[in-house]
């Protein structure tokens, strides 16, 4: 009775934690998708979504509903503005140039964080209360449920989007291939600075609905950020539920791992699945063969 | 001849000038060394802020045997070899006649040598146990040992009868010195840890450690850290409806810890210094004289609540006026006065030095304070 309530706690623990790391992957997933650029920056934009709502809200005491729909804007300018700024000037980009670039961007983003807000934790209110969730022994709070809740929205409009509207379906041509894209008229450069703007604001709401529960400071999208592409890389980086599964797989494990291994092996687990996935299975776990990646 | 009868006049000024800078007496050098910018800012900052508060102050009320203060500050950054560059600077150029600081105790043990041959006594502003331990002849030190604060935790532990605690540390160098205290005193005080975890620094969930912990024996949670992990901690205690009885450590003794828990941070308890709770204690407390005054003087000074950080620079600045009340200015004699201060009421606590110990506090140094509706309470 003892080991199944806690079993269940690390269960619930896990899912909660492996649906912000979806929510990240996602970043990732979409513009490695439309780009082929493993965006490292992608953390950062979660951290910025966290400081602002905190700044809006607590600096500028602006309703809640406010903050995080400025907070979003303001995100997903500085995404778009990194992308024209740092991405799109560079006249022969290869793989590698490109994550070096977005790399130290991250850091710039961190930098400016800092000066700006100081290197002081901050706290932002729970959007509907504090008092934990009774679930067969196990406890949750009301924003994890709102962490569930968003993610498969944001998820969902995202499957909408790529499936059902004609810039969704440009940005899935611009995957397939950018030649053939731009050959029959699609604006390919145009399609990559869409995703850089979808990602950030997808990286920013990760980073507003997660900071009641773990609060936010100017580093916190290193770790973040990296475990959001363990995720997409489980996934297979699928802009689609590989990625949700690889997020929420990773959160059980390490929270399994930190209760009954130890809590000490907690990221090394992540990263050890990384680089077993690298190694064995490349194109992901749930991944059949090359088909589509959108 | 005109051009030499200016040069005339001049040195006749040079010598009178000169002659009446003797009779003035020179000001007494005290080097400093903080971490007043770099990530250890949080102290060196404070110290120096309070260091130049405390000596502009006794220049104002005449010196020390009418004679002034000089105090020359240098910033470490936090870094070990920058501390060594400054020390040495202060020794051979500056010519002090003892250094306090530095604000960490990795600073700390670079300038150990380097004041150690220079025969200079050096004040340390770091808690660390092996500045003092073992006793080396020139360095004394003001912050509080961190094994102080965990016997003041366990001396209540006993008293209430929890012999059975859950440890869950921070892993770096302030959770594991903490880590290290917890498990070499429990046996001192009949207490079993029964669970023994850590987390990371950056950790932002600390449920699974926590759920490992409500389904185990433990009738106590013991956490050691700095903000925001304890934060964490305590939130997620409050998810997860666990009931123990939680103490913090000397590491979040600030008003941010109980800004960042919110209501998780309701009935935790934690050893700190004094100055936080100066206004509470009784005015029969020995250091309520000196804390009232250091509180409201940081005030004044700085529009910011003094802290225990401010607090050991004030400790060692008015330790070191004392030892030159009784000595002298000369680097030997302050040292020897230093060792002979007895029962100084100071701000981190009651100071007695003596040849075998140059840390001079016992565990009384702390209190125990409780968090009620937001602010503290003292534990009686």
């Amino acid at each position: 009775m003892q080991l199944t309530e806690q079993l269940a706690q690390y269960v619930l623990s896990g899912f909660s934690t492996g649906a912000i790391y979806a929510l990240i992957g996602f970043g990732f997933a979409i513009i490695y998708n439309s780009t082929s650029i493993i965006n490292f920056a992608q953390g950062e934009f979660v951290m910025l979504g966290g400081m602002l709502n905190y700044f809006f809200l607590t600096t500028l005491k602006l309703p809640l509903i406010v903050a995080i729909v400025l907070a979003i804007i303001f995100a997903t300018a500085s995404g778009v503005l990194f992308e024209r700024l740092a991405i799109r000037p560079l006249k022969a980009p290869t793989p590698l140039s490109l994550v070096i670039i977005t790399i130290g961007g991250s850091i710039l983003i961190r930098g400016l964080a800092m000066l700006i807000w100081g290197k002081d934790t901050h706290s932002i209110p729970s959007f509907s209360g504090s008092e934990p969730i009774n679930l067969a022994g196990a406890t949750i709070l009301p924003q994890h449920l709102w962490i569930f809740g968003i993610t498969l929205l944001v998820i969902g409009i995202n499957k909408l989007f790529f499936n059902y509207t004609i810039t969704g379906k440009a940005m899935r041509a611009c995957a397939c291939s950018r030649k053939a894209a731009s050959l029959v008229g699609i604006d390919v450069k145009r399609m990559v600075l869409f995703s850089f703007a979808i990602s950030s604001a997808m990286g920013s709401m990760a980073g507003i609905i997660i900071a009641p529960l773990t609060m936010t400071a100017y580093d916190v999208g290193i770790m973040l950020g990296l475990k959001g592409f363990c995720a997409a890389i489980i996934g297979g980086m699928s802009s689609g539920f590989g990625t949700v599964l690889g997020g929420l797989l990773l959160g059980i494990l390490e929270s399994l791992g930190a209760g009954l291994i130890s809590s000490g092996y907690k990221d090394a687990i992540a990263f050890i699945i990384l680089l077993l996935i690298l190694f064995v299975r490349p194109q992901g776990l749930f991944k059949k063969t090359e088909t589509e990646r959108v | 001849m005109h051009s030499r009868s200016i040069s005339v006049l001049l040195s006749v000024m040079l010598v009178l000038t000169m002659a009446g800078a003797a009779l003035a007496a020179p000001p007494i050098k005290i080097g400093a060394l903080f971490a007043v910018t770099g990530p250890a800012s949080f102290l060196g900052e404070p110290e120096r802020n309070t260091a130049q508060m405390v000596i502009d102050e006794i220049n104002k009320s005449g010196g020390v045997k009418g004679r002034t203060l000089q105090l020359i500050t240098y910033d470490t950054q936090g870094d070990a070899t920058k501390a060594v560059q400054a020390a040495t600077r202060l020794i051979k150029e500056d010519k002090v006649v003892a250094i306090i600081g530095p604000s960490t105790t990795g600073d700390s043990m670079a300038v150990i040598p380097v004041v150690e041959k220079a025969q200079i006594p050096l004040i340390s502003c770091a808690a660390g146990l092996k500045i003092t331990e073992p006793v080396k002849k020139w360095v004394f030190k003001t912050a509080q040992n961190d094994s102080l604060a965990v016997a003041k935790i366990f001396e209540h532990l006993k008293k209430h009868k929890l012999t059975k605690v859950a440890i869950l540390t921070v892993s770096d160098s302030f959770g594991s010195s903490g880590r290290e205290q917890l498990k070499a005193q429990a046996a001192n005080y009949g207490i079993q840890l029964v669970v023994d975890d850590t987390y990371g620094p950056k950790d932002t969930d600390m449920t699974a450690q926590l759920t490992k912990i409500r389904g185990s024996q433990a009738q106590a949670l013991v956490c050691w850290g700095t903000n925001p992990g304890p934060a964490v901690v305590a939130r997620n205690a409050k998810q997860l409806g666990l009931k123990l009885p939680i103490f913090m450590s000397h590491g979040v003794s600030s008003k941010k810890f109980i800004d960042l828990a919110g209501d998780a941070s309701e009935s935790i308890i934690l050893p700190s210094g004094r100055v936080l709770v100066a206004d509470l204690l009784p005015n029969s407390d020995k250091q309520k004289k000196s804390l009232m005054a250091f509180v409201k003087d940081y005030q004044k000074h700085y529009k910011a609540e003094g802290d225990h950080f401010g607090g050991h620079a004030w400790d060692a600045v008015m330790l070191l006026k004392g030892a030159i009340e009784r000595g002298g200015d000369n680097a030997a004699a302050i040292r020897d006065q230093l060792e002979k201060t007895h029962g100084f009421a100071g701000i981190g606590g009651i100071f007695s030095f003596s040849p075998q110990d140059h840390s001079g506090l016992t565990k009384d140094a702390f209190v125990l304070v409780e968090i009620k509706h937001k602010d503290w309470v003292l534990v009686k």
